[in-house]
């Protein structure tokens, strides 16, 4: 494996996970296209030294390619293409619902957390009240 | 038999393309549909019987040696596991032909297809003997999934569809940088042939392979901490396709898991496997607690009952694994008639809301028998599937001399329980609620109904035949960490050369 194939696999997977985590889902879109080429590298990679390719000539050389890893990266790269165009049919369907792309916050664990904080806060208050009850001087 | 392994696969995707050809007559669909169902379930329990009569059944798909071409191998296990998946789709497959009369159901002439679609995926992703086959397995039931959760284009689905496929779509470009790896590690994407490699790479390659996968199948099984997609996602699809989802998805991360981690060798993870078992069943469970709305309670529950499995598995002995595979087998039909019977309430109240749904069990005793069984099953109560789960792996954990793991999973049963008596209370108990929806027709209000009793038959038939189902669960569980029976039963006597040497 060449130096250059391992620093554009790291290059593409630190752009393409940055990306990913981002709230836009365009931005996402294209995180996961760079993380997808980094596999399809990563697996080219896998399989060895580059040499001749195989089956073309028919007769096996010594130095011909290792096969599976691009079979496998061609299978690859036609379901990450499905999937795609998938995210950004999603994501026009979102910005037809919401006016933009973003991906948002689970609203029901938002609403759970919102009537916790202010049970909590109106315990705090009762708390305070019942101390300023017992103890009215203020003073302990 | 062997044609029978292709075609459990085949059959679906197959009748998924025809259905989608004659998707606007709903009787051809129908029938179509709920045929080829019943025909993979009846092919499913032929496979169980053959297997278990005379041993693995192995494929090779167009005849190529198995370190070249595809293999699909049905062992005890994956028959197994393929008969209670292809019965519970097509349980939910008849649940959603009544629904669909619904307002509330799902669109039929893409769930149809799209159903059959995620089958198929199922079907492979059991069956399949190596590596990048099951990738391709998983984007196929992902696919489906995707579809599913969001065909009906509503704000809600659209907002947490987007999560569940950003999640997953991370999970799976995960998926395949772990193929690259374990090419080059190895020179195979063959499971038997990297059981064999995989045991003779260096110890930290070993762990790195494993904790690697665990990331991969983990978040698919939703364990602790990667399972923050599936509460939000799951309570917000229709319920049939909420209820297949829950029942199957993270079931077949498991068992992918269960799979790869005893073939692989990677015992050496078992004490973190345990200690993300307990995390995920307290955190699970503690999560449900917190909700109240009868779905999202149930989506937590299916975080908390991955842990058992987990711990099952995580204790590497032959009565753990036993354990995990019987608690898998309980689990699958048991969840999805949980959510089938919160769809009843749906139908029925027009939310599943605690605070507005009341006084169920006097106004629709139905319903409430529907969810009362599964629901002392889940908790693990005597004398339910639950219960005979649970003690397996409370033994085997005793056995192993892993109490703090028992305890806590004791605790996580406890909590669990009283999570149940939380919705009894909430939507059977109380004040009868007047229903916020026109009532559904008789005749889809019987069909859900026999539908979602099908299935509370089925769990408690499990529970009934759990004498025969342990003998094959300790079988299974035996094979699996012995390892040889599945390397020799695909390799077989296949002269291997050195195909790849680099």
């Amino acid at each position: 494996m060449s130096i250059a194939m391992i620093l554009a696999v790291a290059g593409l997977v630190a752009a393409g996970t940055f990306l990913v985590t981002s709230r836009s889902l365009s931005r996402i879109v294209l995180g996961f296209g760079m993380l997808g080429h980094a596999a399809v590298l990563a697996l080219l990679a896998a399989g060895g030294r580059a040499g001749s390719p195989p089956i073309v000539d028919g007769a096996p050389a010594p130095d011909t390619v290792d096969p599976l890893p691009q079979a496998l990266s061609l299978t690859a790269i036609v379901i990450s293409f499905g999937l795609t165009l998938f995210v950004l049919a999603l994501a026009r369907r979102q910005q037809l619902l919401t006016g933009d792309d973003l991906v948002e916050d689970d609203v029901e664990d938002r609403r759970i957390a919102t009537t916790a904080e202010a049970r909590e806060a109106a315990l705090d208050e009762t708390r305070a009240l019942e101390a300023f009850h017992d103890n009215p001087e203020g003073g302990s | 038999m062997s044609a029978v392994v292709a075609l459990c696969v085949a059959l679906p995707l197959l009748a998924s393309a025809l259905v989608l050809g004659v998707r606007r007559m709903a009787k051809v669909r129908d029938v179509i549909t709920v045929s080829t169902m019943a025909a993979v379930t009846g092919m499913a329990a032929a496979l169980l019987a053959e297997v278990d009569r005379n041993g693995t059944v192995v494929l090779r798909v167009g005849d190529w040696a198995p370190d070249l071409g595809i293999v699909l191998v049905a062992d005890l296990f994956a028959a197994l596991i393929l008969l209670v998946a292809s019965a519970t789709i097509l349980v939910v497959e008849l649940f959603a032909i009544g629904q669909r009369r619904t307002p509330a159901g799902a669109d039929p002439s893409v769930v149809s297809p799209i159903l059959l679609v995620l089958a198929g995926g199922v079907s492979l992703a059991i069956l399949t003997g190596d590596l990048f086959t099951l990738f391709v397995a998983f984007e196929l039931i992902l696919v489906a999934s995707y579809v599913l959760l969001t065909h009906q284009g509503q704000e809600a689905q659209v907002r947490s569809g987007m999560t569940y496929v950003v999640i997953n779509l991370f999970a799976s470009t995960l998926f395949l940088f772990g193929v690259a790896i374990v090419y080059s590690a190895t020179g195979t994407v063959n499971m038997a042939l990297l059981a064999e490699r995989i045991p003779e790479l260096p110890a930290a390659t070993q762990v790195g392979i494993g904790l690697w996968f665990l990331i991969v199948f983990g978040t698919k099984a939703a364990i602790f901490p990667l399972f923050s997609w599936l509460p939000d996602s799951y309570p917000t699809a229709p319920t049939s396709i909420t209820a297949v989802f829950a029942g199957l998805l993270t079931k077949i991360g498991v068992y992918v898991l269960i799979r790869f981690f005893t073939l692989m060798e990677l015992d050496e993870l078992g004490t973190l496997l345990l200690v993300i078992a307990g995390f995920t069943m307290i955190v699970g469970v503690a999560g449900a607690l917190a909700q109240d709305d009868v779905k999202r309670i149930l989506s937590f529950h299916v975080v908390s009952q991955i842990g058992y499995m987990i711990m099952g598995l995580g204790l590497f002995t032959v009565a753990g694994i036993a354990g995990a595979v019987l608690f898998l087998i309980h689990q699958i039909p048991v969840k999805t008639v949980m959510f089938l019977a919160g769809g009843l309430i749906e139908d029925d109240q027009g939310t599943s809301a605690l605070k507005k749904v009341g006084g169920l069990a006097t106004s629709k005793p139905v319903i409430a028998v529907l969810f009362a069984l599964p629901a002392l099953s889940l908790a693990g109560l005597p004398p339910f599937s639950g219960f005979v789960a649970k003690l397996a792996l409370v033994d085997a954990g005793m056995a192993s001399g892993a109490y703090v793991i028992v305890a806590v999973s004791l605790v996580g049963s406890i909590l669990t329980l009283l999570s149940m008596t939380k919705i009894w209370l909430g939507a059977f108990w109380g004040e009868v609620t007047p229903s916020a929806v026109p009532a559904s027709s008789r005749r889809s209000v019987l069909i859900m109904q026999s539908a979602a009793g099908v299935a509370v038959a089925g769990t408690i038939a499990i529970a009934v035949v759990a004498g025969p189902l342990w003998r094959m669960s300790e079988q299974v569980a035996g094979d699996l960490l012995e390892r040889t029976p599945y390397i020799s039963d695909v390799l077989g006597d296949a002269v291997l050369g050195d195909v790849v040497d680099r």
